[in-house]
């Protein structure tokens, strides 16, 4: 007797779980084979749950020991190598060539490393301790901007996500990802990856959906801090949605992932600058000595 | 009341038909218009509380500021209902008040535990009263209820209310510690025979502190007693409410259990401080459209 394929259903990643959405509503994306899958199309309630969510990770994921993020984020690499195949065979059946797959898997899990290397170091390459002309000890560090909502690139499915993600992430933030809208499936198995890595739920929450739908509460919501888009039609909308509350905008569109994503300025654009002040003794006519 | 009387009142619940009756109070959809009339009832039916070990003159300053102008940059806003404080705060918090029409309660006889004296208890409550308290929420000995000690209970509530005058006397049955809803209901029977004004689920120091089941119970309590004395008694859960939406289904509770006589601050309350803030994020988001942070609102 021939055998049933137990077939997957997608659905969508919130505090550490997998809900479908709310609305229950689906959109169907058509695989190269003809099989149709359906997708959550989540709504503006989703959103919001998914807020809340990153919103309640956000202190625990941001005191957390630097070093700890870093062993975290290396997790993320280990779970998602060991799932490669899956990966590579999902891209293929939206229609990635096995080359172009497998170039795509590998280098997003090297991007997580890469991030995975950065949490620990960042704040001592680019916090910086300022000459004043007083007796103070001077110093500026990084601090996580907090919740950070992200337009992920429609394309590269995988790469983009997690090119966008990582930043975020190994700088103490806690984000609202929106996937691709017709590759979503590895965005719903990389939230799988991540439910498996010790990543605390509600650190990253994955929704799949139409960006026409999401891009108003991603932009507009008071308790998001910042914003990043990388996609091309939205971005002026998203700018003056982003003015109520002065959330931080990055524009992303445009990048070459493969080329663009290992770079510690993206982790930046999502770090506020603490400046301290704190006094010092200044001794009788020797200069400061910082 | 003798023991004996007391023991008479016991009356078995029916804690599956309880829970499925609130599942069904939990899938009322309340929206626009209906939602916003709701939610502004909902804030001026909050005790905003604060009874911590670590309160100050200017923290119950700052909760009184905040019950008179919950969120200025709202307008039509009404103030809540009361606010609650230890005794020690009775009188600053009655001085930061003044004419505003929102009323103090204290929690009196050995909050939270309830575990002293009658004469301290007493001296407690006249503590409130005399410091200026419209209400006194007083905590009943659960250890005496739960060994079957009914008459002391009921002896205790009767005392107290002596002791507040003219000041409305909401009993907390702290209904965590209570264990069935059986204990529930006999509690806040015994309780409102003795002259309670209010029966109060909780003193919100452990879980599980209000719940709707329990609050159910409580209420059919009160129709009860309505019923056969024709002597209203307000209710007030206290304690895990945070949530507008969670109010909004206690509302719908009163309403089909006890009608619209209840739905005042007169006669029914909410003892919580964050769900001050809940509310008003949600009447912000119904003006303007946008979800809201809490960065942008007093904090609790």
């Amino acid at each position: 007797m021939s055998r049933l394929e137990v077939q997957k259903t997608y659905k969508i990643y919130i505090a550490g779980a997998f809900p479908r959405t709310e609305s229950g509503r689906f959109y169907p994306v058509k695989l190269k084979n003809g099989t149709v899958t359906n997708i959550c199309l989540s709504s503006r309630k989703d959103a919001r749950n998914a807020v809340v969510a990153a919103r309640n990770a956000f202190e625990g994921w941001s005191s957390r020991a630097a070093f700890n993020r870093s062993q975290i984020l290396y997790r993320i690499a280990e779970m998602l190598e060991g799932r490669k195949a899956q990966f590579i065979e999902e891209l293929i059946a939206v229609g990635s060539s096995k080359a172009s797959a497998q170039k795509e898997v590998e280098a997003s899990i090297d991007r997580c490393v890469y991030f995975a290397g950065w949490c620990d170091k960042y704040t001592q390459l680019f916090g910086s301790v300022n000459p004043v002309a007083s007796s103070h000890f001077n110093f500026s560090v990084q601090e996580p901007t907090g919740v950070v909502t992200i337009i992920a690139p429609e394309s590269p499915s995988l790469l983009g996500l997690v090119s966008a993600i990582m930043p975020v992430i190994a700088g103490g933030n806690t984000c609202v990802v929106l996937a691709s809208e017709n590759s979503p499936h590895v965005a719903v198995t990389f939230a799988e990856v991540l439910n498996s890595s010790d990543v605390p739920g509600g650190v990253i929450n994955i929704l799949t959906g139409k960006e026409d739908e999401l891009v108003e509460h991603f932009s507009s919501h008071m308790d998001v801090n910042a914003t990043i888009y990388c996609r091309e039609k939205h971005l002026t909308k998203i700018k003056e949605n982003a003015s109520l509350n002065v959330k931080r905008v990055s524009d992303w569109s445009g990048k070459d992932w493969f080329k663009d994503g290992d770079d510690p300025y993206l982790l930046l654009e999502m770090q506020e600058v603490k400046t301290t002040w704190h006094p010092i003794e200044n001794i009788a006519g020797t200069k400061s000595g910082y | 009341m003798t023991n004996n009387q007391l023991i008479a009142l016991k009356r078995p619940i029916d804690q599956v038909g309880v829970e499925e009756r609130v599942a069904r109070f939990q899938t009322r959809s309340i929206k626009n218009e209906a939602k916003n009339q709701g939610l502004k009832m909902v804030l001026n039916m909050i005790d905003l509380t604060t009874l911590e070990g670590k309160d100050t003159e200017g923290k119950v300053r700052q909760m009184c500021y905040k019950a008179v102008h919950p969120h200025d940059a709202l307008s039509d806003l009404p103030t809540v209902a009361a606010v609650c404080v230890y005794p020690t705060f009775v009188a600053i918090a009655k001085d930061a008040l003044k004419g505003s029409g929102v009323k103090v309660a204290s929690v009196a006889t050995a909050f939270p535990s309830g575990n002293s004296s009658r004469k301290i208890k007493l001296a407690d409550t006249k503590i409130a009263v005399d410091a200026g308290a419209d209400e006194v929420d007083m905590v009943i000995s659960r250890g005496e209820f739960l060994s079957g000690n009914y008459s002391f209970m009921f002896d205790e509530i009767a005392a107290i209310k002596d002791a507040c005058g003219k000041a409305r006397l909401k009993i907390i049955l702290e209904t965590g510690e209570l264990s069935t809803l059986d204990n529930v209901r006999h509690a806040s029977d015994i309780a409102m025979l003795a002259g309670a004004d209010f029966i109060k689920t909780s003193t919100g120091k452990i879980s599980p502190a209000a719940t709707m089941p329990v609050t159910l119970v409580m209420l059919e309590a009160i129709r009860d007693h309505y019923y056969e004395t024709g002597k209203m008694v307000g209710m007030k859960p206290a304690g895990g409410i945070s949530k507008s939406k969670l109010a909004l289904h206690y509302l719908v509770m009163v309403k089909e259990t006890l009608g619209d006589a209840w739905l005042s601050n007169e006669w029914f309350r909410f003892g919580a401080s964050s769900l001050a803030n809940d509310v008003l994020m949600q009447l912000a988001k119904q003006a303007d459209g946008q979800y809201q942070g809490l960065d942008y609102f007093s904090k609790d």
